[in-house]
């Protein structure tokens, strides 16, 4: 399997410390039913393992399959430029079964973001450069659908239950620890 | 899993048929890089997402000046209506009849199903196979290998990098 091409860097959208030792990176795609369901098993990962985990989230749409993934990729980088990516990020996976234009600018108007502003940004696809070069990124690394997950690098196997999640990440846990 | 040609074999040469109407034939594609992939059916999981993959991905192939041919056993009628029910940007080719004729070819058959492998060729612009790779049957081989491949090309083709018009006709 594949091996994350592309270094965490600064640009990311990470959750946790930078130091942890073990970081969890998901591509996915906003409109993806599979991402929506792995949405709050990330979140409990994340609670369960704390400051040892790092979540790092890439965008990966499919816009061919899912015409709202693209859009609703650009809002959340347009959110993230105001400093508020995982409020939007968490807002759509929330209301992932209303996704469309009037959700991606209700969510603008509940983080108190200019609704004009994300309008000329979708329409400039200002955010599009971006996305495209987390997709490219992540189809070098190997991510063939999504959500996929790397785990320090890695390129995770298994599923996204949580015990498998969870799984995957203690081994890596064990083997910083037995450095 | 079958055999697949491997790297440094000529690729077969076929004329299979890319819409109701239409044939394509490999020559037709001489000095261009040629992405063939070979997927069991239309319609299963596992291969939409591949073939969903490869749409996403086309822009970057097309930097490469390759054309990508999805092939698999079912008819185009068939192809026609998954194609435009996922919006695929590349073509279909049925290898319907004679059945499977030119995935036993590349050695990307597989007997006991009838349909063919998940099997991936990357052919030079002298047609000549540069990379190929089978996956397990359940596995999206994803699209890396085949841009690493692409990317390992000689980059020499005709004098402009491309073929004009499809004259090369079988």
């Amino acid at each position: 399997m594949g091996t994350l091409r592309v270094p965490v860097t600064q640009h990311d959208h990470t959750k946790g410390p930078a130091n942890a030792p073990v970081t969890l990176v998901e591509y996915g795609d906003y409109e993806c039913p599979g991402c929506g369901a792995a949405y709050p098993i990330v979140n409990l990962v994340l609670r369960h393992f704390g400051p040892k985990l790092q979540f790092v989230f890439r965008h990966f749409p499919l816009t061919q399959v899912h015409p709202n993934a693209e859009p609703a990729a650009e809002s959340a980088e347009f959110a993230g430029a105001y400093g508020r990516f995982w409020q939007m990020h968490d807002g759509i996976y929330e209301n992932q079964d209303r996704l469309g234009p009037p959700l991606l600018f209700a969510l603008a108007r509940a983080l108190e973001l200019s609704e004009l502003e994300l309008r000329d940004a979708l329409e400039n696809e200002t955010y599009a450069p971006k996305i495209k070069s987390d997709f490219l990124g992540g189809v070098r690394s190997g991510v063939n659908g999504t959500p996929s997950f790397f785990v320090n690098g890695h390129q995770h196997e298994g599923s996204y239950a949580f015990e498998d999640l969870v799984a995957a990440i203690e081994q890596h846990l064990h083997a910083k620890a037995s450095l | 899993m079958s055999k697949v040609l491997p790297a440094g074999t000529v690729a077969p040469g076929f004329t299979l048929r890319a819409t109701p109407d239409q044939n394509l034939s490999l020559s037709d594609l001489a000095g261009r890089p040629v992405v063939l992939a070979f997927y069991p059916a239309d319609w299963s999981p596992v291969c939409s997402d591949q073939m969903a993959l490869y749409n996403e991905v086309l822009p970057e192939f097309n930097k490469f000046d390759a054309e990508v041919l999805g092939i698999s056993v079912d008819g185009v009628w068939c192809h026609e209506a998954f194609a435009r029910d996922r919006r695929l940007r590349f073509p279909l080719l049925a290898d319907f009849e004679p059945k499977g004729a030119v995935a036993k070819r590349y050695g990307a058959y597989r007997e006991a199903e009838g349909v063919c492998e998940r099997a991936l060729f990357v052919i030079d612009r002298q047609g000549v196979i540069f990379w190929s790779y089978c996956s397990p049957v359940a596995v999206n081989p994803g699209a890396d290998g085949i841009l690493d491949a692409l990317e390992r090309l000689p980059k020499q083709g005709t004098s402009d990098g491309h073929i004009t018009s499809s004259s090369h006709a079988a």
